[in-house]
């Protein structure tokens, strides 16, 4: 079990406390007589200006951790078992549902993966953009709708005063997202946490938007929390990586080191299944097997299953998340992995 | 908007007209001899007397012109001429599809406040003692067809209690009865529509982005729950409304409410075509008239609908 | 109440082995053994079940089941009250309520599951041309449908009936030529769905004819729902036909039948009570069960619904 003491220590760069810190996070859902154990102990922490991304497949938890840090949890079924989420140094689960709603939006937003369900079909979209105005700061139908077409310019949607009032079905499915990241950026979060923005796009679309959220991210010096299941979108603008398997953290690394020296063989095994050029002609590698059943998570590391490298050590102990060292025994600044077996998977 | 209401419009055309060639079938084909009816069965029947008859009702023509003057007539509002009474049938229908429609009035409130009530706190509260007991309220209500409903309720609140008169007079106090009566199942059945709507509705990406923005419970639940699965209810109140105003005829039989639905089983006793055939048209036309009211409502609410 | 027992859990995050029916044609086998579990495991739905068995057994057992022939009439012993000889009493002509009321269920089974047999064949026929098809006729059959959709169930019934007579055909027959509409427009948008599906693109991409398409993957797809709906409404078409009953236009008034009985019974208000409300009993217990059995089929089909 992952415990505070082995948890990444990630201060802010001036020592302050980070923007968020998630501390030993267990959500479960129950329905009727059984229970899904989603995210078992996750810890992470974002600085402002920082982006996080957080990799995994589906059913890994790493939807589920941001739902429970935006407050957005289907409760029920969902309920957080345990832990403890720092935004700005307050523990946000302990503040009563009023004042954490006072957050949301305001403070932190949060971009889902598909804009066309995720945006209201009988509202237009002028009106969902001024709905953050008129909720946070008490403007006027009039007032809102000039700011939500300000938005609109801002994440450079042609002919913003014509297209204010039109409605979602309307647009593109790339503007559709832009609109999703105005509505988030409106009243200029400190924290932005983004759930596949690009996944349900085409490939020339999300590197449109991928460039518009972190230019704007620059801009404002937001904490992002890029939810991804893509290396690929992960390399250009993350600092650095969380990689989530079966509601567990099993590695962080800055981000081009976990590319180059993988601690996990998890990691290893994603980052083997990419395609590339270089290697053309060949038979592209697959994990085997298939994401764990999370009401029946297998005993000692969840991935033992699928690891090549598994020993019997795996099928009985969590591997807890362990600072990564070096050759000379040195702690690898910002790494940990959680597997027995980190040293061989590093070096080998 | 614009094409989609001509396009309606067409269709709607289309519906009268194979509906009035059904009922102008009708009119011809069933049987009792309205020129014997009229001429009565002591009168001699002087075949004098019945072509007579036959040339006042226009029945010696073509059926092809018939059918004409039929429509033609249809659309000035002309029902024809009943043969009781000799009065034109637009003129004894008028104040009984009144009575129709305060009754139907009635009725459709009663399914509003009750069923849409019943059904969002049902959805809000699932699985709760609330939900559990309006799922097995509403299914039992479905259960009991109102030739039943009615003769409980008069059973129970005019000849046992004695607080609603037996002979409806048209004042409110005689139109709760039968009004409840005829809202008891719609009102279960919209009760059942709005709760599985909103349970959908509740589990929409759009409903959790609501809630991400940091709205307050009540803009979330009326400005984008409530909106979005009023939809469905709405429609299936028009189509219930234009069904009322055709004529309840069990209820309006059971409580002797004058209006359209009781002037249709009487005139089926009296085999007065004429009124049979005005009160099918009119509840037809009502029917596709509402339906179309409805289709437009959809769009209205729905920019999807209205746009595409 | 059915939800309790069949409800889905809410999109917890599970992995997606616990998914069924989603894919129809794959696995059919194992998709109706799904579909017969959760039926089964569904209380209402069973009690619904045994309900319409009682029904149809009574049905078929009437001749032994009912004390007396239904029709003969001892007006030596009008209007008795239940007990005795008469278990539920007698009529104003001196006939046994009960084998009435007995008989009255060959009526209600034979009414209501022709006239549905009717408005399905119907309606299935004309939708799966109308939706396979296109262009025009699937206007030309649509309007159709539009029209007869236009007459209310009763209304429309009663005009049929006034052109054919009283009796059991034309009941059955009106009934069933006011419903079809309904059926025809679901199927035809069942199989616009249907025919939209990766695995109808499928078949089409690995070269199955047209007419196989339809047969294999189209039909089987889009009538399962047509026909559960058709199930429930074999609930409303007895109703629909107790109905016309009671108000002198179903089947002949001195048949054993309930809404004649009902509709017997009604001038005997607050003095003779049992004549209606005994027939009463019997049409709403007979309703609930269509009830229950619809809820329970379309659960059992589709547990997303709920």
């Amino acid at each position: 079990m992952t415990s505070l003491e082995t948890a990444p220590a990630n201060a802010g760069p001036d020592g302050t406390a980070p923007l968020l810190e998630v501390r030993d996070l267990h959500v479960e859902f129950k329905v009727r007589d059984s229970v899904t154990k989603a995210v078992n102990g996750v810890n992470y922490s974002v600085n402002a200006g920082e982006t996080l991304a957080v990799l995994g497949e589906s059913g890994s938890g790493k939807s589920v951790t941001a739902q429970a840090i935006m407050g957005i949890l289907d409760s029920p079924p969902g309920r957080i078992t345990k832990g403890q989420i720092f935004f700005q140094g307050q523990d946000i689960l302990s503040l009563p549902e009023n004042e954490r709603r006072k957050l949301r939006g305001a403070r932190m937003a949060m971009i889902f993966q598909d804009a066309l369900s995720s945006l209201n079909p009988v509202l237009s979209v002028g009106f969902q953009l001024g709905e953050m105005f008129r909720a946070h700061q008490g403007l006027t139908r009039k007032e809102a709708k000039a700011k939500a077409i300000e938005l609109m310019d801002r994440v450079r949607i042609p002919a913003a005063r014509q297209r204010v009032n039109d409605y979602p079905h309307q647009f593109s499915g790339g503007m559709r997202q832009r609109i999703m990241i105005a509505m988030a950026l409106a009243l200029e979060p400190d924290l932005i946490i983004a759930d596949e923005p690009t996944t349900a796009l085409d490939v020339t679309v999300q590197a449109q938007v991928m460039d518009l959220l972190a230019e704007l991210q620059r801009e404002y010096n937001m904490g992002l929390i890029l939810i991804t299941h893509d290396l690929g979108v992960v390399a250009d603008v993350a600092d650095k990586i969380a990689v989530m398997y079966a509601g567990r953290i099993v590695e962080t690394a800055p981000v081009h080191e976990l590319y180059k020296r993988p601690a996990h063989p998890y990691t290893r095994g994603l980052l083997d299944s990419i395609p590339r050029l270089d290697q053309k002609g060949q038979e592209l590698y697959a994990i085997k097997g298939l994401p764990p059943n999370l009401q029946q998570i297998p005993p000692g590391c969840a991935f033992n299953p699928r690891c090549a490298q598994a020993r019997d050590i795996c099928r009985t102990d969590v591997p807890a998340l362990v600072p990564v060292t070096g050759e000379d025994g040195t702690e690898l600044p910002g790494r940990a992995s959680a597997c027995h077996f980190w040293k061989e998977t590093l070096r080998g | 908007m614009g094409r989609y209401v001509v396009r309606r419009l067409g269709q709607l055309v289309v519906v009268v007209l194979g509906a009035t060639l059904i009922l102008f079938a009708c009119l011809f084909v069933l049987p009792g001899d309205p020129v014997g009816q009229i001429a009565g069965s002591d009168k001699a029947r002087d075949p004098a007397v019945i072509e007579q008859l036959h040339k006042q009702y226009g029945l010696d023509k073509p059926l092809v012109v018939q059918y004409g003057t039929y429509v033609g007539k249809l659309v000035t509002g002309d029902l024809g001429t009943d043969y009781t009474q000799s009065r034109p049938v637009a003129e004894i229908l008028e104040p009984k599809l009144v009575n129709t429609a305060k009754l139907a009035v009635f009725a459709i409130a009663i399914d509003i406040v009750i069923g849409v009530s019943v059904g969002v706190v049902a959805a809000m509260r699932r699985y709760s003692i609330w939900d559990v007991s309006a799922t097995f309220v509403t299914t039992l209500a479905i259960g009991v067809p109102s030739i039943v409903l009615g003769m409980l309720m008069q059973r129970l609140f005019v000849v046992e209690l004695g607080w609603f008169p037996l002979i409806a007079d048209g004042s409110f106090k005689s139109m709760v009865l039968p009004a409840v009566t005829l809202a008891i199942i719609d009102a279960a059945l919209v009760a059942q529509l709005a709760r599985s709507t909103m349970l959908e509705v509740l589990r929409a990406d759009y409903v959790k982005t609501a809630v991400a923005k940091g709205l307050s419970r009540r803009t979330i639940l009326f400005r984008h729950i409530l909106r979005n699965s009023v939809i469905p209810v709405v429609t299936y109140l028009g189509i219930s409304f234009g069904t009322l105003l055709g004529g309840a005829i069990i209820t309006e039989t059971i409580f002797n409410w004058n209006g359209i639905g009781l002037a249709l089983i009487q005139a089926i006793q009296q085999n007065n075509n004429p009124i049979i055939v005005g009160v099918v048209t009119i509840s037809v036309a009502i029917f596709v008239l509402l339906n179309l009211v409805v289709d437009l409502l959809y769009a209205a609410l729905d920019p999807r609908i209205r746009l595409s | 109440m059915t939800e309790l027992v069949t409800g889905t859990g809410e999109p917890a995050p599970a992995p997606a082995a616990t998914q069924p029916g989603a894919e129809p044609s794959v696995a059919r086998v194992s998709q109706w053994a799904d579909i017969r579990h959760r039926f089964f495991a569904n209380k209402l739905a069973v009690v619904g079940l045994a309900i319409i068995v009682v029904l149809v057994l009574t049905a078929l057992l009437a001749p032994v089941l009912a004390p007396y022939d239904p029709l003969k009439q001892d007006l030596t012993a009008t209007l008795q009250a239940p007990g005795g000889k008469h278990l539920l009493g007698t009529d104003a002509l001196g006939r046994d309520q009960l084998s009435r009321l007995i008989y009255g269920s060959r009526i209600a089974v034979v009414v209501g599951l022709a006239s549905i047999l009717v408005a399905l064949t119907i309606g299935i026929v004309l939708g799966a041309l109308a939706g396979y098809f296109g262009r025009w006729v699937d206007t030309v059959i649509m309007r159709a449908a539009d029209i007869f959709f236009a007459f209310p169930l009763l209304i429309g019934s009663i005009v049929i009936i006034l052109l054919m007579g009283r009796g059991v055909l034309p009941v059955v027959l009106s009934l069933g030529i006011f419903q079809w509409a309904t059926f025809a427009r679901l199927l035809r948008s069942q199989i616009l769905s249907v025919r939209e599906m990766d695995f109808v693109h499928a078949a089409r991409a690995l070269g199955a004819g047209r007419s196989r398409i339809i047969r294999k993957h189209i039909l089987p797809n889009s009538v399962t729902s047509v026909l559960v709906y058709g199930t429930s409404n074999v609930g409303i078409a007895i109703v629909a036909e107790a109905s016309l009953s009671y108000l002198g236009v179903g089947v002949d008034p001195e048949v054993a039948e309930w809404g004649n009985m009902i509709s017997a019974g009604r001038g005997f208000m607050g003095v003779k009570d049992f004549m209606w409300t005994y027939p009463s009993l019997a049409i709403v217990i007979t309703a609930l069960g269509f009830i229950l059995l619809g809820n329970g089929l379309r659960d059992a089909l589709d547990p997303k619904l709920r």
